[in-house]
This record gives C-alpha cells, sequence and structure tokens, in this order.
C-alpha cells in the first residue's frame, strides 16, 4: 500500500522535474526577453512542485526504514531518504515520468505544446487529488500547485491558439509538434498499478483534458489527430534513449561528488 | 520642439526688437549669434541641474552627447544582462541539487528581468530595442567582456556572484545617483536584487570552501580564474579611459574605474578571509599609509583582447544570442500576425 502511495508521488515527481529539465533548457535562448522569463518562471514552478513531492515520498520511505529498523540493521552507507537523493540518485529505470516530458526540445512550438498537453492533464489530475483529500499532504501540495498550474494552462494554451492561427508557418510547425507529440499522450490515462492507491479517477480525467484540448486546437485552427498508436512504458520505467542522457546531464554533480553537501 | 525653443528663452528675447532692423546679411549673422546663445543658455541650464542633483528627464533638453553617451553605457549594460544569462545558464542542467537548481533558475530570470527594464530606460532615448539588438548582434554594440570567460565548473557560478556581481555593484550603487533619471530608477531596483545574488555567490562558495578537498580545489581553482578577469570590469585604468572626465562631469559617473576597482579590491580582500581562499595576486598586502590594499599590475593586454573580440567565448556567446533571435522570427512573426487579426476582428 505504502509503495504504492510512493511510487505515485515518485511518478508525479519524476514528470515535473523532467519537464522542468527539459524547460530549464529554454533559460537564455527564447524567442523573446518576456517569454524566456515566463519559460524560466514555468521552470522554476516545475521545480518548486517536484521538490515538495520528493521531500513528501522521501519522509514516507524514511518512515518505513525506521520500523523495519528494529529487525534488520540498516545496510552499511545507509543514508536517509531526501529530496536529492530521490532526483539525483535513482536510475532511468527507476524514474517513472511521461514518455512526453523527456523528449527533447525542438522548436518553441513543440515546447509549448507540450506544456499545454502536459498542464492539463495535471490541472485536471491535481483537481481530483484537491477534492478526494484522502491523504492531506497530497491535497495540499495539489492545492498550491494548482494556483501555478492554472497559468501555466493559460500560458500555454494562449500560444498553442497564437501559433496555431499565427502564419501560415506557424500553423505549419504546429501541426508538426501535434503529430510529433500526440503518441506520448496515451500514457497520460494509462493506469499504472500503483495509481490504483490514489483513486486517481480515469473515466473523468481523460474526457476532461479531452475537451480543453480540442477547444483550444479547435480556437487554433488545428486538428485532433485520430486513431494514432500510442508509446507507452514511462509510468513504470522503460524510457526512450532520451532519458539517460538526460539523468547524466541532472545527476553528473551527484555521481561525480558521491555525499556532498552543496 | 520650436515651442520649447521659445518658451525657454525670455532671458534672451530682448535682442529680438532691436535686431529686426538689420539687413539680410547680418540679419544671418544675428541668427547664427543667436543659436550659440540659445544653445548655450540651454548647456547651462542642463549643467545647473546636473549640479543642483536635479534628474534630468526624457523630455528635458539634454546635449546630444549626453544623450548618446547614456544610450551607449545603457544599452551596454542591457547587452551584458542578457549575455550574462549564457554562462550561468550553463550550469542549470547541472546544478547539485534542486534547491541549487531553483536559486540559479531564479538568478538568470532576474538578469533577464534587468535587461528589460534596462531597455525600457535605454528607449526612452530614442533608439528601438530591435535596433539595439541588431547592434548587439552585428558586434556594434558591446557587452560586459567578462561574459566571454566559460564557466568551466559549479564554482564558477558561486565566484560569478559574489565577484562578478560584486564588482558589478560597486559600480551599479553609483549609479543609483546617475544624472539620467530612468537609468537612476531601474538602477535602485537592480541593485537590490544584485546584492542579494552576491550574497548567494557567496553562501554557495562558503558550503564549498567547508566541504571535501575536491570542493575546496574547486573553490579555490574558480576564485583564482574570476579574479583578474573581475578586476577588469572596472574598465582600463583614469589614465587611459575614453569616456570619464566628461561622464564625471554630467554625473553620468562619480567615482573613477581606479577609485571603485580600489573599493573593489578592498572589499574582497576581507571577505575571502572567511572562505580561508587565496586571491591570486603575490602583491596584494594591506597598505597602511593608504589604508588600501596594495595589489599587483593587472594584464591589460589579455583584457583588450577579449574586447577586440579575442576572449575564449566572445563567439560562441554572440552565436548564441543571434540563433536564438534568427529562430524566434517566425514566433514573433506568427504572434505579430494574431494579434493583428484579432485586432481587426475586434474592429480597433
Amino acid at each position: 500500500m505504502s509503495k504504492h502511495l510512493t511510487d505515485f508521488i515518485l511518478h508525479l515527481a519524476d514528470s515535473t522535474l523532467i519537464l522542468g529539465q527539459r524547460n530549464g533548457e529554454w533559460c537564455g535562448h527564447g524567442p523573446v526577453l518576456e517569454q524566456d522569463i515566463a519559460i524560466t518562471n514555468i521552470t522554476l514552478d516545475l521545480i518548486g512542485q517536484a521538490r515538495s513531492l520528493y521531500q513528501y515520498a522521501a519522509k514516507l520511505i524514511n518512515e518505513v526504514s525506521k520500523l523495519s529498523e528494529s529487525e534488520v540493521p540498516p545496510a552499511e552507507g545507509f543514508k536517509a531518504a531526501s529530496e536529492d537523493t530521490l532526483a539525483y540518485l535513482r536510475t532511468e529505470r527507476e524514474f517513472k515520468n511521461f514518455l512526453l516530458v523527456e523528449q527533447p526540445n525542438s522548436d518553441w512550438g513543440q515546447t509549448i505544446l507540450r506544456q499545454f498537453l502536459f498542464s492539463t492533464w495535471q490541472y485536471y489530475l491535481y483537481q481530483q487529488l484537491k477534492e478526494k483529500g484522502s491523504d492531506t499532504t497530497l491535497a495540499a501540495i495539489a492545492e498550491k500547485s494548482l494556483k501555478e498550474i492554472s497559468y501555466h494552462v493559460r500560458w500555454s494554451g494562449e500560444w498553442v491558439i497564437r501559433l496555431g492561427d499565427g502564419t501560415a508557418e506557424s500553423k505549419k510547425r504546429m501541426a508538426h509538434a501535434i503529430q510529433e507529440l500526440w503518441p506520448y499522450t496515451g500514457e497520460l490515462f494509462l493506469p499504472a498499478p500503483y495509481e490504483k492507491v490514489a483513486e486517481v479517477d480515469f473515466d473523468k480525467l481523460k474526457p476532461a483534458w479531452f475537451k480543453k484540448v480540442s477547444d483550444v486546437f479547435n480556437e487554433a485552427t488545428l486538428l485532433v489527430p485520430q486513431h494514432v498508436y500510442m508509446h507507452t512504458g514511462g509510468k513504470t520505467g522503460t524510457h526512450t534513449e532520451h532519458l539517460g542522457y538526460m539523468l547524466a546531464e541532472l545527476q553528473y554533480m551527484q555521481r561525480s561528488f558521491p555525499g556532498c553537501e552543496w | 520642439m520650436v515651442y520649447l525653443l521659445w518658451k525657454d528663452l525670455t532671458a534672451c528675447e530682448w535682442i529680438t526688437g532691436s535686431q529686426r532692423v538689420l539687413t539680410g546679411v547680418s540679419f544671418l549673422t544675428f541668427d547664427i549669434n543667436y543659436r550659440n546663445m540659445v544653445f548655450q543658455d540651454f548647456e547651462n541650464k542642463f549643467q545647473d541641474k546636473i549640479d543642483n542633483e536635479i534628474k534630468i528627464e526624457p523630455k528635458d533638453w539634454m546635449p546630444e552627447s549626453y544623450r548618446k553617451t547614456n544610450l551607449r553605457q545603457i544599452s551596454q549594460h542591457a547587452h551584458s544582462e542578457v549575455v550574462g544569462m549564457l554562462p550561468e545558464g550553463n550550469w542549470i542542467g547541472r546544478a547539485p541539487s534542486l534547491k541549487r537548481k531553483a536559486i540559479l533558475l531564479a538568478k538568470v530570470q532576474d538578469e533577464a528581468g534587468h535587461g528589460l527594464y534596462l531597455y525600457s530606460a535605454a528607449e526612452t532615448l530614442g533608439m528601438s530595442r530591435e535596433e539595439m539588438t541588431d547592434d548587439l548582434h552585428s558586434g556594434k554594440a558591446k557587452y560586459s567582456s567578462i561574459f566571454n570567460y566559460p564557466t568551466l565548473t559549479w564554482a564558477d557560478i558561486g565566484a560569478i556572484g559574489w565577484l562578478v556581481d560584486g564588482a558589478a555593484i560597486m559600480n551599479q550603487v553609483m549609479l543609483t545617483r546617475t544624472s539620467y533619471g530612468p537609468y537612476a530608477r531601474a538602477m535602485v531596483r537592480i541593485c537590490k536584487e544584485e546584492s542579494f545574488h552576491q550574497r548567494q555567490g557567496f553562501e554557495s562558495l562558503l558550503v564549498l570552501s567547508k566541504g571535501t578537498k575536491e570542493q575546496r580545489t574547486m573553490c579555490q581553482d574558480a576564485i583564482n580564474r574570476w579574479w583578474w578577469p573581475a578586476l577588469m570590469m572596472f574598465g582600463p585604468q583614469d589614465s587611459e579611459s575614453q569616456h570619464s572626465e566628461q561622464s564625471m562631469k554630467w554625473k553620468i559617473k562619480r567615482k573613477s574605474n581606479d577609485e571603485l576597482r580600489q573599493n573593489f579590491i578592498d572589499m574582497i580582500a576581507e571577505q575571502i578571509k572567511t572562505l580561508g581562499m587565496k586571491l591570486p595576486d603575490p602583491d596584494l598586502k594591506w597598505n597602511e599609509e593608504r589604508k588600501h590594499y596594495d595589489f599587483g599590475e593587472i594584464n591589460w593586454d589579455a583584457f583588450w583582447q577579449v574586447v577586440k573580440g579575442n576572449g575564449p567565448c566572445n563567439k560562441q556567446r554572440l552565436d548564441a544570442r543571434r540563433k536564438a533571435h534568427e529562430e524566434g522570427q517566425w514566433i514573433r512573426e506568427a504572434a505579430m500576425a494574431y494579434a493583428e487579426k484579432k485586432m481587426k476582428q475586434n474592429n480597433y
């Protein structure tokens, strides 16, 4: 039970961290200064959310290891879990983020579309977590994050509309971005074994997400793809080749200089 | 403009009547003399304002070279903020903890914000942000040479905060009292954030200095590499500085390059004691008579090489800025096209 809850929290944390890591690549390279600031702001929100979630997961993990201490002494070199051990010392097979968020950045259109698809999912899922409230810590994190997420949905949605309905070139680029990213959206609604514990209502989540995305695509004069094959595996640790490189970068310092304070 | 000219000329108006009867030729002479008088009068009033610590505002009369000097300096400052995002951005992906990642992101975002205020301040002098950006990309406009050095290890991020932002603050605190109003006001806000950055940088080095042998080595190495370039940030020695004298008279600057540099050295030479590190200058020594630290010779040849474009990262930094701008072209066009479409639909 508790392992499932921890895994679910790690899945949420990993997805926000990895998207934050991707968005962070834009910092200093945005198309115009105001938008450079906006995407960095969103990145900061995502890193902040990931930290809250990792801290909660670490607390649960440490509680379990304390309970078992009476029977089994801690292994040599055992270190209590923390937000940093969870982010920096797990492998690509342990990360549970969506494949969607690890996809390499191409152009700005793809970045804001990925943000829109992800933030919309996050919005409706976190609404559920907040309303159910069976786990008060998770409900509190969801409530706090929702204020940020509402802005992310609005900002990225406005960009989808602006670029979809902008020039012929921007429309073409957005259509291409949809084609590239849509196959990674199926996983957003494919329950993983650990999600049972969180009582995520996928029957509600998917139509809510689909309606919002369709409405925005419609306003953007973009088409919603039909009958697309969906790639899956991220939520259970089978990733695309890209994640290994991301972790190599993300974890470089902690792997090179183990056990240091920074 | 004509209206303003006349309105401000009451002191000279008495001449007008008596000169009206003059012939065409002498009338022309009068006109030139008159214009000189007018100009002199404006310049006196302008200098009076400066001497009396009244800020010059965008719509006030100002000598053309005052406008140009401010425009050059403010736009150069704005470009420095924006280019300065690159060496620090280099470590966002590899920051060693989530907390450090968040701090670094927030810091680089602050630099972008400073760029924005400064471009706005510069725009009040009659040049658009687009034109300024074009000048940066063509190489016509400069930015601070400090950003042409590479950030090789994590400790460089701390060293930039402590030394580079520290040097910048020396200059910027002075600029909060600069004579051009919009620049001075932008600087007040920027200074608050920069001094926060400097403390963060120092704190990050302090952690390294108390860490493992590898961390301490990393810390010392970063200080060794950033120290001399940081000293060069104050610009050439006073004897070599092209723009200094006039800028002091106009109170664009209030302290000379050498004065600011000395203040900075005195501050850092004390702060480094807390870190238990050394500054890479064998000649650095407290001078009881001067009440300042003496320091070694700065390698100005190296400085001028970087200014001329031969620093380790000049090309890389400008290429990155150009690339971001070029790849942003279709996005800016689409955003404009969309905005126009919406305006038409709403009958604006």
